[in-house]
């Protein structure tokens, strides 16, 4: 992966200082607040309802062991022994002193990383398939240019105070696990006829108040002009987008108004005048990221040890049902660890488990691991043989739970429990459906089942491309909680549907359980998702089970 | 027709520590909901409200917040409030940890 080199690590050192310097400014009374915001906005730091919080970039989800407990150093250090992973592969630490927070991005820095430009007008961390480097189906790693555009993108001084922010993701593989389709700016690595790998770039794509799908901008770039590209397309709508109101500022809103063939115009347009000046230094860079992420050395082994543990104990076995994925190399498997134990609060990790994360991925995993956007950890290499002592590892941190892609791995955004922007609770929601399934034993019978949740309009918790949506709402003072269906974060991305009057708090979980109590009904066989069973259905079935009291009243 | 006022408490976060605090009688700062004041006066809690927007060194983001009398003192109106009032609902964090909030 990435090392930082002597101008990366001066860089950082340099705006750590500056921000050093801010914070004091801040403390000594030479800075209002309303000069200070937006300063602290550019480094991560945010106020939220009962704490500071600091949001540390995990740039496309890749980390290594030492950065991974240098995390659970800060968890212990200065916040309250956890950190919580977030759908933008970043970790959140909710409970900062603001007279700290220069202590922890300097033990950050330490590990090159930091929390630039994750919050603010600007482009925000770059995102990637939580596979990258290791799925069987990707056609090659993908993170060489995502690292490219995080270096281009800081610090650009073009694009430090847009209209909005800018949110960009990359990915190689066939299946999209990156939610492409909901981001300002996707890259998807991709073969054009005649075998050459080059970008497929969408653009477009949100969440929040007005969800909208990303559309190809481009078919086929050539390697060599994704930096100009990339930077033409954030100029045409930086130059054009809305500033007069908040909600219609995201590139979304300026390619809906402008229609897509209209940005294509003006995106060709500014390419063609901004190109001569990319004068090969980025693809001289590229070469030198590429060399960072060379494929470890697989191993050859027998797997004597994982099949052993597969035909005999049926714990282990349920877990590799779940939790494993198919890994390019032979004799090795992609493992997500659940960061969704039934109860807890998805996406937390303690510092204990940090640590043990970080020890497998050196011991097991070629030093390296991955924060996925469905907020569970990920150790990309591992050999099978290795996986028994690893599930054993796991059982005593309590890590080992066999939930993966079933419904209670649940997204869940902080909500009103931290967020101050929230309209209602999330976590007690997620908690409290994964809960509810675990004591029905029925989640493995269900199977495939995406759950969402979002506190507020803004869709941190992707509720809008949830198979099933949660948005938690204020109602009159009281909180209440929308259902949407259908709704899909792959390559066949999809809008939920809302499926009609909301719930209140104690009512939601049993509606969930309707919807579910539907879909087992309803479905042709074991074989086929509860999306699958939506597409085929639509809406109206489905809403039968959730409102049971208006098809009575109606008879 | 105006709409009647409600009472309130001035709120906001620590500058150091981002919790948050509330203003009691004195205009002094406290972390407990019970002990702050109650504005009854809208007059009184506009110009109150100003005094605490004009402490940049101490507090950050002073808003009124709608409360009501309760045998200990101000009680939240709004679940965000009895949220900021006790601390977050998955952890027993926050002022609920520090005793200041479950009356």
């Amino acid at each position: 992966m990435y090392a930082y080199n002597d101008f990366d690590t001066a860089f950082l050192a340099e705006r750590n200082k500056q921000f050093r310097a801010q914070v004091e400014r801040r403390v000594s009374g030479a800075l209002t607040e309303d000069e200070f915001k937006p300063l602290r906005l550019m480094n991560g730091v945010y106020l939220q309802l009962h704490a500071y919080m600091l949001r540390v970039a995990i740039p496309y989800g890749t980390l290594n062991s030492r950065q991974m407990s240098q995390l659970a150093l800060l968890a212990e250090k200065w916040d309250k022994g956890y950190g919580h992973f977030t759908t933008r592969q970043n970790i959140q630490f909710n409970w900062p002193k603001l007279s700290d927070i220069p202590d922890m991005l300097d033990a950050l820095a330490e590990v090159d990383m930091h929390a630039i430009q994750t919050s603010g007008n600007t482009i925000r961390n770059v995102t990637a398939d939580h596979f990258a480097g290791a799925a069987a189906d990707e056609i090659e790693d993908p993170r060489p240019i995502a690292e490219l555009i995080r270096q281009w993108s800081t610090d650009h001084p073009e694009f430090q105070f847009m209209g909005r922010k800018f949110k960009i993701a990359v990915s190689a593989g066939e299946k999209d696990r990156a939610v492409l389709k909901a981001h300002d700016l996707a890259v998807r690595v991709v073969r054009n006829d005649a075998g050459e790998v080059g970008y497929q770039i969408l653009v477009g794509g949100g969440l929040g108040r007005t969800p909208m799908i990303g559309k190809v901008l481009n078919d086929f770039l050539p390697r060599a002009d994704l930096l100009p590209y990339i930077e033409a397309v954030v100029s045409v709508w930086n130059q054009i987008g809305r500033r007069d109101n908040k909600y219609k500022a995201r590139i979304k809103i300026t390619v809906h108004e402008h229609g897509l063939e209209d940005i294509r115009a003006r995106v060709e347009e500014r390419y063609a005048a901004i190109r001569p000046t990319f004068e090969g230094i980025d693809q001289t860079l590229f070469a030198d990221i590429q060399s960072h992420f060379a494929a470890p050395d697989f191993r050859d082994a027998p797997l004597a040890a994982y099949d052993i543990a597969y035909d005999n104990d049926p714990l282990f076995r349920s877990w590799a049902d779940t939790n494993l994925s198919e890994h390019r190399a032979p004799g090795y498997s992609i493992v997500t660890v659940s960061l969704k134990k039934h109860g807890a609060t998805p996406g937390d990790a303690s510092a204990e488990q940090m640590r043990l994360l970080a020890d497998l991925a050196k011991q097991y995993g070629h030093d390296e691991l991955r924060i996925s956007h469905e907020q569970n950890v990920i150790l990309p290499h591992v050999h099978k043989s290795d996986l028994p002592m690893i599930y054993a590892a796991l059982q005593q941190a309590d890590l080992h739970t066999a939930n993966i892609g079933l419904i209670s791995d649940i997204i869940a955004c902080p909500g009103m429990d931290y967020c101050a922007l929230a309209t209602a609770r999330s976590i007690p929601v997620a908690e409290q459906i994964a809960t509810r399934f675990d004591e029905l034993k029925l989640e493995h019978d269900i199977g495939h089942l995406q759950i969402k949740i979002s506190g507020c309009i803004n869709a941190c918790g992707h509720h809008h491309v949830g198979h099933i949506g949660i948005l938690g709402l204020d109602r009159a003072g009281v909180e209440n909680y929308q259902i949407t269906l259908g709704g899909d974060a792959t390559w066949d991305a999809a809008i939920g549907e809302r499926a009609g009057p909301g719930f209140a708090y104690d009512e939601i979980v049993p509606a969930v359980e309707r919807i579910v109590q539907g879909y087992l009904d309803l479905r042709h066989g074991e074989e086929e998702t509860f999306i699958e069973a939506y597409r085929r259905l639509g809406l109206a079935p489905f809403k039968a089970y959730l409102y049971p009291e208006v098809q009575a009243n109606a008879a | 027709m105006a709409r009647a006022f409600t009472p309130k408490v001035i709120t906001a976060n620590a500058l150091i520590e981002g919790d948050v605090i509330y203003m009691t009688d004195a205009g002094t700062w406290t972390r407990d909901l019970t002990d702050a004041v109650l504005l009854t006066d809208e007059a009184d809690a506009d110009l109150r409200l100003l005094e605490a927007q004009q402490q940049p060194g101490e507090v950050v983001g002073a808003y009124l917040a709608d409360a009501q009398s309760g045998p200990f003192g101000p009680e939240p109106v709004h679940f965000r409030e009895e949220f900021r009032a006790a601390g977050p609902s998955n952890y027993f964090h926050g002022k609920q940890a520090q005793g200041v909030a479950g009356h």
